[in-house]
């Protein structure tokens, strides 16, 4: 996605989510709206980048796992929750919020991309 | 032969849901007149130790408190149409879940009620003596001097299909994995193998879409404007159309609010996962690597594709422990200069807990700029740079002791008077927390007890 013509945009222009806890971890699921945004978003959406957006919250680790066939990854971090629901002073110790932050990295993407992902998401 | 499908409606995906969903899914699994079973699932990782502590206080309790409120609407029903009802709302006292489920079909003029009680998930009296291994990566609790609040095993779906088989109207858990709620009855109806791996995996991924309620039928979801979710007041809770075969469509109640398509199927899919080649349960190892959702209709979505390894050895047990005290207090302000106003209130109270030589760790919030998502050293907050209209100003303090905590959250209250100009609405609480940690027991040392109760027994 180095052509001229790409657009940086959020993953939230292109992708939706959802985060779930055990413990400490978290994971968050990020699902292109339309199937030719999944290219992008394997090769942007790093591991090393992900990490860099919790790493204000002591973030240690991130796993992305590949779903080709279901069209979505899954993200999982560790010692990301300050403590858990169990322990974290943060008013949501789930981190039911927080796949909105993810949402919100940036990534190139061409205008063909993001057109089909605007046509896929407008129900 | 080719057995009937089976169908699973869920409605409840946890302690707190709603407790007039039921209703519309009765309805729909007595009109498609197919097999069916119906399933609650009710118990949070922390909350049997809460249960435990209610039970200490009254040896009734310690079942799901709003059990009543969620079994009554559909009781007469399910009864009336040989739909049982599947539940582990009976926490840290399935026998007192039991007792009181009789009483409320007497309350209802319902006779001969038959409840299957499954126990055996309670290790708190001989977790010291078991062979325990540790779970996975996490950092071992420390049990010495220590009284464990709760220790239960996540059962598998074995003694729910052996409890289906003494024709209960109502089954009662204590703690089994929440899939297992799902797969029991499935494995009762169509007869799987324990070892037909595929099978079980089908039926947890059956029971892993089912069993947060409406978080597949369009809840945890809407995002006006993208996600769009109609009629979230009366959102449909979900149902699962299962073939001999494992295949399954999702889909809810006719005329319910909500929506089932491949996105909620996909974001529920994925929903609490690890690896998702090796989602571990006690009747399986499921693997969803090759798993695909199709929507076949509007609200209905097909999922197939499931694959399943043997089970694992060990089963995992959660522990629970004292996990001190949270004291928290809010307070608001508004209007010209609002955030200045805030972050001195948080200034002050960070001042106040080290001039009364408070032990906690305390964290500020200034609710309305970044607070949420940011950590507890307020990175993200620093580097605010908007006017908001009003902020919130919220401290949080983990202590050893209720004291303390109650005091941090008293000193919120005290600004009104003796902090910055103009806060208003203070708001209050001190919560008990609960630590749990989990470790693995070998499988063959957990004895699932299965036993039939009728009015006759009690």
């Amino acid at each position: 996605m180095t052509s001229d013509h790409a657009i940086k945009i959020p993953l939230y222009e292109i992708a939706h989510g959802r985060t779930g806890d055990k413990g400490d971890r978290l994971n968050i699921s990020i699902i292109p709206y339309d199937d030719s945004a999944y290219d992008a978003i394997a090769e942007q959406a790093t591991e090393a980048r992900m990490l860099e957006m919790f790493r204000h919250r002591g973030a240690t680790h991130a796993q992305r796992y590949d779903l080709p066939k279901l069209k979505a990854f899954n993200f999982v971090l560790e010692n990301v929750l300050q403590g858990g629901v169990n322990n974290s002073l943060n008013l949501d110790g789930h981190g039911k919020t927080l796949s909105f932050h993810a949402l919100t990295m940036t990534v190139r993407v061409s205008p063909e991309v993001l057109g089909a992902a605007k046509q896929a998401r407008g129900d | 032969m080719t057995k009937a499908n089976m169908h699973i409606g869920n409605a409840a995906g946890f302690s707190g849901d709603r407790m007039d969903v039921g209703g519309p899914v009765i309805d729909s699994l007595i009109g498609s007149g197919q097999p069916a079973a119906l399933f609650y699932e009710t118990l949070a990782e922390r909350t049997l130790a809460i249960a435990q502590r209610e039970r200490r206080a009254n040896p009734e309790k310690g079942y799901t408190p709003d059990l009543a409120g969620f079994v009554g609407p559909v009781l007469k029903r399910c009864v009336e149409n040989n739909v049982p009802i599947i539940g582990n709302f009976g926490a840290a006292n399935p026998m007192g879940a039991a007792k009181r489920l009789h009483a409320l079909a007497k309350e209802q003029g319902i006779p001969g009620l038959r409840v299957a009680v499954i126990e055996g998930d309670d290790l708190r009296e001989n977790l010291r003596g078991l062979q325990t291994q540790q779970w996975g990566e996490e950092k071992a609790l420390d049990l010495a001097n220590t009284e464990i609040l709760a220790a239960n095993v996540y059962m598998g779906s074995v003694p729910i299909a052996e409890a289906l088989d003494l024709n209960p109207h109502i089954v009662v858990t204590g703690r089994v994995t929440d899939s297992a709620l799902t797969l029991g009855p499935l494995m009762h109806h169509f007869g799987w193998a324990t070892d037909d791996w595929d099978m079980m995996a089908a039926g947890v991924l059956a029971g892993h879409l089912l069993e947060c309620g409406s978080q597949i039928t369009g809840g945890y979801h809407a995002d006006p404007g993208r996600k769009n979710v109609s009629r979230m007041a009366e959102i449909g809770f979900p149902i699962a159309e299962v073939q001999e075969d494992g295949s399954l469509i999702i889909t809810k109640p006719e005329g319910s609010g909500g929506v089932v398509n491949t996105r909620t199927v996909k974001e529920q899919i994925l929903y609490e996962l690890d690896d998702p080649s090796c989602y571990l349960t006690p009747d399986v190892t499921l693997d969803i690597s090759d798993v695909e959702v199709e929507q076949i209709e509007p609200d209905r979505v097909r999922v197939s594709g499931a694959k399943g390894k043997p089970a694992p050895d060990t089963w995992k047990v959660t522990i629970s422990v004292d996990g001190g005290w949270l004291g928290e207090g809010e307070i608001s302000y508004a209007g010209p200069n609002a955030l200045a106003r805030a972050k001195l209130a948080a200034q002050t109270m960070r001042e106040r807990v080290h001039v009364l030589g408070l032990d906690c760790d305390l964290r500020t919030d200034l609710i309305g700029t970044i607070s949420i998502h940011d950590g507890d050293s307020g990175d993200l907050t620093a580097s605010f740079d908007g006017e908001p209209q009003e902020v919130r100003m919220r401290a949080a303090a983990n202590a050893h002791d209720e004291a303390t905590a109650a005091l941090v959250a008293r000193e919120v209250e005290s600004l009104y008077c003796d902090g910055p100009a103009g806060g208003g609405g203070v708001r209050r609480s001190t919560t008990w927390r609960v630590k749990t940690g989990s470790v693995l027991v070998p499988r063959k040392d957990v004895h699932p007890k299965v036993r039939l109760v009728t009015e006759n027994d009690l």
